[in-house]
């Protein structure tokens, strides 16, 4: 059941070495960008998108794969934190000079966002905290 | 500049998020990853708000407060209650998805069409149909496990249920299309509704032919769902750090659902559209099986004398609350020096691991939590196995009886213990509605009652026994 440390710590390595792949993937993706952000607002690079999706979803299905499986439940709360990054395009839809109907949509997504990620966050936290591997006073506590 | 420092910091917090999974590889580095989370959203938000097209700030501090008020009573609730906190955050997640996407589309069809580029319009569409289908199906599956009284717990089902369903998906994507080639037609913004309607409609439709004992499939399904919204969302707005971290949840959710399915030996298609409700009733009738009772102070004699014994626990164990009782009856155990494991199937419960949850908050050692294949390897020495609210997980039927709507399911061996135990509520079938053979064998007596009161009981019999009190 528990993975031995020197899995762990290639497990460590792969994950580092991806997301140094990823951040690169991701700077040249904002470089190759730049240029064309100036000839109009309508042209983005999607390619390079699709490419930061698929390499991430690879990087997700490697990592998801260790986790154990007593976790499984923190897991899905705390990757319903992290998916609550939508948090990010609400900030920008509630808060930037749009008309008025435009910036409700975007403060009730921004409200549930952020309840997602206050909510799942503390509960991810509440539950890892019992996770433990003895009772700590058994002995000298009951009798 | 400020663009550039913005995507430092979505990069910083891509790599953060991509830590805070890694750590959850092993409960010792769990709460690492926690922080590593938070510290990453922070930095997202503070990036993000930072940016100078950010000009109104009282609605966002309004509704980020807001979302503290909920979110903080809704991370309390009781650890029974967790498989429907997931459900309605799923929900939040697609709300908050559609919604964007909804705006977007308004915002840039009104001013600045030229947005309205191919590719983000079949980027709008797929976040608003994934985001708004995740939105009411997961409501339903929450309102489903909350035992909410005006949505039915049993599957519902219908004649030409998936056809029907389909065609609605299918009006929806034709729509879509027609919106992706003619986004600045004067009739889009009434035809962008439509989308919006059958999207609602058709995650209503998805969930209520699921049933209980499929909840922890379908859960992980909308979770992949709501992390695959917000990937669209980042299509959408060119944001990176959307797809990525999207894109981790996307796939969590997926490889959860994929492990739930092998343990129950399903497709996804089959969970999604099988209706499993529909095949019981037939299976009961033939001839009338009796149940063995025991009393409470026999099993308790029983138990004194075993050397190893496993208890399987099941979503009764979750409804009854009996937990902590469990943990008491442990620790009586343990005090005499007898062996106890868990036996945890991947689909006990109502979602993935909730089992480990409760059983982990009654302070039971992680160590002592077995999962499925290590303990089958120990069973044929166990003496006594305890199963408490459980019923498919441990129906020998999965292994050999091919009408059975579990044939080929992998269970717990609870049937090659010396002794079997099962507390049983009532004397009704399972959720999946179907007789459980293992307990008309030779060696198994059934304890009838609330899981709760009957562990109780067990651990008075026991204490009292041991001449403590």
């Amino acid at each position: 059941m528990s993975i031995p440390r020197k899995n762990r710590m290639a497990g460590l390595i792969t994950a580092v070495t991806m997301a140094g792949l990823l951040s690169m993937g991701m700077t040249a993706g904002a470089a190759a960008q730049a240029p064309t952000e100036a000839a109009g607002p309508q042209s983005i690079d999607y390619w390079s998108l699709l490419f930061v999706f698929v390499l991430s979803s690879f990087i997700g299905l490697g990592i998801i794969r260790r986790v154990s499986r007593l976790l499984h439940t923190p897991l899905m709360s705390i990757t319903n934190a992290i998916s609550a990054i939508a948090v990010v395009g609400s900030i920008i839809v509630t808060g930037a000079d749009y008309p008025t109907p435009i910036r409700i949509m975007g403060a009730i997504a921004l409200f549930a966002s952020m309840t997602n990620i206050v909510s799942g966050f503390l509960i991810t936290d509440r539950m890892l905290k019992m996770f433990k591997t003895e009772h700590k006073q058994v002995e000298g506590g009951h009798s | 500049m400020i663009h550039g420092l913005v995507q430092f910091a979505y990069l910083i917090a891509t790599a953060l998020f991509v830590f805070a999974l890694h750590w959850m590889n092993a409960p010792v580095t769990a709460r690492r990853g926690v922080y590593a989370g938070v510290v990453a959203m922070v930095i997202a938000v503070a990036a993000t708000w930072a940016q100078p097209e950010v000009v109104h700030h009282a609605w966002i501090i309004l509704a980020i407060i807001a979302g503290f008020v909920v979110g903080v009573p809704l991370s309390m609730v009781p650890l029974t209650a967790v498989p429907q906190r997931t459900a309605l955050s799923h929900a939040f997640g697609g709300l908050a998805a559609g919604l964007v996407g909804t705006a977007k589309f308004y915002l840039w069809y009104s001013e600045g069409a030229g947005n309205l580029t191919t590719f983000r319009m079949i980027a709008i569409i797929t976040e608003i149909i994934l985001g708004y289908l995740t939105f009411t199906g997961s409501l339903m599956a929450a309102g489903k496990l909350q035992e909410v009284k005006w949505i039915p717990q049993r599957p519902v089902t219908y004649p030409l249920q998936n056809l029907s369903n389909f065609a609605l998906l299918g009006i929806a994507a034709v729509v879509g299309i027609a919106l992706t080639i003619s986004p600045t037609a004067p009739w889009a913004p009434k035809l962008f509704p439509i989308i919006i309607v059958l999207a609602l409609l058709f995650g209503v439709l998805l969930i209520i032919p699921i049933g209980g004992a499929d909840m922890p499939t379908v859960i992980a399904i909308l979770n992949s769902y709501a992390g695959l919204s917000a990937v669209a969302m980042g299509f959408v707005l060119d944001n990176k750090l959307l797809i990525t971290a999207g894109a981790l949840d996307g796939s969590s959710g997926l490889i959860l659902a994929v492990i739930m399915c092998k343990a129950m030996n399903r497709s996804f298609t089959n969970v999604l559209f099988g209706a499993f409700g529909q095949v019981q009733q037939k299976q009961i009738g033939g001839e009338q099986k009796v149940y063995k009772g025991e009393t409470i102070e026999g099993a308790a004699q029983v138990m004194e004398q075993a050397n190893l014994v496993v208890i399987i626990p099941g979503y009764g164990m979750a409804v009854a609350q009996a937990q902590h009782k469990v943990r008491e009856l442990y620790d009586q155990l343990k005090k005499r020096g007898i062996t106890v494991k868990f036996a945890i199937h991947p689909v006990a419960g109502r979602m993935p691991g909730h089992m480990n949850v409760l059983l982990a908050e009654a302070d039971i050692p992680y160590t002592d939590l077995m999962e499925m294949d290590d303990i089958n390897a120990d069973m044929p020495q166990c003496d006594v196995a305890l199963v408490v609210g459980a019923n498919d997980v441990v129906n020998p039927a999965a292994r050999y009886d091919k009408s059975s709507p579990i044939y080929g399911m992998p269970i717990i061996d609870a049937d090659k213990a010396r002794t079997i135990f099962a507390i049983k509520r009532s004397k009704s079938p399972g959720f999946a509605g179907i007789d459980n053979e293992l307990y008309f064998l030779d060696k198994t007596w059934m304890l009838f009652g609330d899981a709760k009161n009957v562990i109780g009981e067990l651990v008075k019999q026991l204490s009292g026994g041991s001449g403590m009190h």
